[in-house]
């Protein structure tokens, strides 16, 4: 059993730099002391599993780990992700036309978030900042984060979150910097929950297959015999979600799009959201479930003086753009993932709201 | 370079302030322990928190475990602040949980709300001072005790300060106790939203705009609220200006409302002491006198099975708000003597009455203001509403 107390820091820390540097130790000392997973035990190091093949920050992935992109990914301070799913030998996912493929037991799905030192040009290096992944064991899904260290040699088991700083140039070649936050295992499930259980969000067939091509990637993994389709009818049963930064797509499309993958998690009837109405599904199809002219319900200050969450053709009076334009943590949307501004993805969403007709 | 007295006195300031960051870079240690305890408590498990005070940079996040104690040395000596938060809509977030039981500490200056519970079934929120310091702000946090989508909720002995919305706010819930708590300085001191089953009782709710609200709101996923008794509470001196940021329901609350329902059902306003709250002592209101839209097809907007009943009132001679269209109205027509018990006289489509009684009241003057007649011809006649309803059960 862990002895819940918390030790007592002087509280004028920060008067003494060796006091400061003591307490600090001793807070790292409890930290290591509490550290007593129940069975069964994930492994300390991301390298353990042997997901990845040659040096690991380089993310070749082994025989049996697929590689996958999403049509809409999540907004997150402009990391860059890379995604992997890595199925028991022998094993298949089953494809769903709804919802999130099934896993078999054992299966892990992988995702590492990185910043090219200079996003307009990736060859000069990335740096990997952390990986999460998510486990299927019997009894459901369990979520874990692993830490890169500096060296970018490995990366180790972290419950209770983190934060590092980061920096990167962007797009423009603007130097950009930020406090990266690794999130801790609750607020995984913050955005990971269906009727409060963990699950996954972006193995859809939504988010993977594509608009041009449906073969990519499923038939290569239906042929590679890692996927499973019960019923071939739900192939195209299944309506892909607009890739929201194609400017050449319809607006409609690409907000809702975005709306699906940045809100949608939480935002749905069985979802951490339930409570406010407001629902953000790509195929939601009730005007005011999708917050038009529907005032909030517990929205605080983050209603920032508006009335409803969409007031059509006026972007400046929706409560749902206001939210992604601020970054104070009381009034920011999505609640967790984020503290930057997504500049282009508020500009998206500002075009599409300025675009709707009152109904 | 030449530096008088003021300057030294400057860079003193700057020096203890770049020490005082560097304490604030330095707290996320108690951040990381303490929610490192949350994740990996087991269930049964007590976790003390120690007297102290305690800076948080993110919000402390209780998910998933059952019968979980999270005690504080009392409300005066354990504090947990969140004036330098980061991260997270809340201060302490319980979810999926069972019988958790939060007790003995004070929790303040969250960025968003401070206790935020959803989906547990069993909680206690007993002896917790939750609080924005200083004076009442729009940029305070909407809620202060904010359990939603709950089942038995007790919330006893608490004190809420400073609430942008509510200090106890309870959503789409069922079996809910609030009991011996203290609200003031919020918006509204205890709401009741969409929930069912609700006990309010013995509590004090002074100088809030609003002080007691069950109100029943459209679109939500739990449709309707009903069975909610407010028995016995002081609602005192509720004028306070109404700060809550426009677009959310509680903005539309006059300052100087005691007690307000608002569209729910099966309501008994019972024995309160309701005290100098200038605009509306007690108020039974439809939704659309908010004159917000309403989609929602099975969404009821008026009230009906409400028994006023015994309370007492007392008003020293006052005019009602002027900073809230009702309150000017009121003026209009009462000048500095407003009816103590308010009905907006709005019924549904067809019917001729939702059932309102009102009884026994000590002082308790009425009008109905005949909002359909846009509240031309008032009548003051308490004589249709002389009747009972069966009484809700009363708490153990």
């Amino acid at each position: 059993m862990l002895h819940h107390t918390i030790a007592r820091c002087p509280c004028c820390l920060g008067q003494n730099k060796s006091l400061l540097l003591a307490c600090g130790l001793m807070a790292a000392a409890l930290v290591l002391a509490a550290f007593d997973w129940p069975a069964p035990r994930p492994k300390q190091r991301l390298s353990e599993y042997g997901f990845f093949v040659g040096p690991l920050a380089q993310l070749q992935p082994a025989a049996d780990v697929l590689s996958y992109e999403v049509n809409a990914p999540l907004f997150s301070d402009y990391a860059e992700k890379a995604r992997f799913i890595a199925l028991p030998p022998g094993t298949r996912m089953l494809f769903r036309a709804q919802g999130p493929f099934d896993f078999p037991e054992g299966s892990v799905l992988i995702k590492n978030f990185f910043y090219f030192h200079k996003k307009q040009n990736p060859e000069q290096g990335r740096r990997i900042v952390e990986t999460r992944l998510l486990v299927r064991e019997a009894e459901g899904w369990r979520a874990l984060t692993y830490v890169w260290n500096a060296a970018q040699t490995e990366a180790f088991l972290e419950v209770a979150g983190a934060e590092m700083p980061v920096e990167w140039k962007d797009a423009t070649g603007k130097r950009r910097t930020l406090h990266y936050q690794v999130p801790n295992i609750n607020q995984c499930k913050g955005c990971h929950a269906t009727d409060g259980q963990l699950v996954p969000i972006g193995v859809t067939a939504a988010q993977l297959l594509r608009r041009r091509d449906d073969a990519y990637p499923l038939a290569q993994w239906v042929a590679a015999g890692r996927l499973a389709v019960g019923d071939k009818a739900q192939l195209t049963d299944a309506v892909p979600l607009a890739d929201y930064e194609n400017p050449t797509l319809p607006i409609e499309a690409r907000a809702r799009a975005y709306l699906h993958a940045n809100c949608a998690h939480c935002h749905n009837a069985r979802g951490p959201a339930s409570t406010s109405g407001l629902f953000l599904e790509a195929s939601q199809t009730d005007p005011m479930r999708l917050g038009v002219n529907k005032p909030p319900v517990a929205a605080g200050r983050g209603s920032g003086n508006r009335k409803y969450s969409i007031a059509p053709g006026k972007p400046h009076e929706s409560i749902l753009l206001y939210r992604m334009e601020q970054d104070d943590p009381g009034i920011r949307m999505p609640e967790l993932g984020r503290q930057v501004v997504h500049r282009e993805g508020v500009e998206l969403i500002r075009q599409w709201i300025h675009q709707l007709a009152a109904p | 370079m030449f530096l008088s007295f003021r300057h030294i006195g400057l860079l003193l300031e700057l020096w203890v302030s770049v020490l005082s960051i560097t304490a604030v870079w330095a707290q996320p240690d108690v951040q990381r322990r303490l929610q490192t305890q949350l994740i990996l408590a087991e269930d049964g498990d007590v976790i003390e928190l120690p007297a102290g005070r305690m800076e948080f940079t993110n919000t402390l996040w209780l998910d998933g475990k059952r019968r979980i104690t999270l005690r504080g040395a009392g409300t005066d000596r354990t504090v947990l602040s969140f004036r330098h938060q980061q991260q997270g809509a809340e201060g302490l977030k319980i979810t999926n949980a069972a019988d958790v039981v939060i007790e003995g500490f004070t929790i303040e200056n969250g960025r968003g709300d401070l206790i935020k519970a959803q989906q547990v079934q069993g909680l206690v929120l007993r002896n917790i001072k939750a609080q924005w310091t200083g004076k009442p702000r729009k940029t305070n946090g909407a809620y202060a005790l904010y359990p939603v989508q709950c089942v038995r909720v007790r919330i006893e002995r608490c004190t809420t300060v400073g609430a942008s919305d509510a200090g106890i706010y309870v959503g789409q819930s069922d079996s809910v106790w609030v009991n011996g708590c203290l609200a003031y300085h919020n918006v509204a001191g205890i709401e009741i939203e969409n929930t069912t089953n609700a006990w309010v009782w013995s509590n004090t709710a002074r100088d809030n705009a609003g002080g007691i609200l069950v109100f029943d709101l459209p679109d939500l996923p739990k449709k309707r609220g009903g069975r909610v008794l407010v028995w016995k509470n002081e609602v005192v001196h509720n004028n306070h200006r109404n700060f809550a940021p426009k677009g959310n329901i509680v903005a539309n609350v006059p300052p100087g409302t005691g007690i307000m329902v608002l569209a729910t059902r099966e309501v008994e306003v019972a024995e309160n002491a309701l005290r100098n709250n200038r605009t509306a002592s007690t108020a039974i209101v439809s939704y659309h006198l908010s004159r917000l839209p309403i989609q929602d097809t099975a969404y009821v907007p008026y009230p009906s099975e409400v028994y006023v009943h015994h309370n007492t009132y007392c008003t020293s001679k006052r005019k009602p708000t002027w900073k809230h269209r009702l309150g000017f109205l009121l003026w209009w027509k009462f000048g500095r003597r407003p009816p103590h018990i308010l009905y907006d006289g709005l019924t549904a489509p067809g019917t001729s009455e939702e059932r309102l009684c009102i009884q026994h009241n000590e002082n308790g003057s009425y009008a109905n203001l005949n909002a359909a007649q846009n509240f031309k011809q008032i009548s003051r006649h308490v004589a249709p509403h002389d009747c009972s309803l069966p009484l809700l059960p009363r708490p153990e």
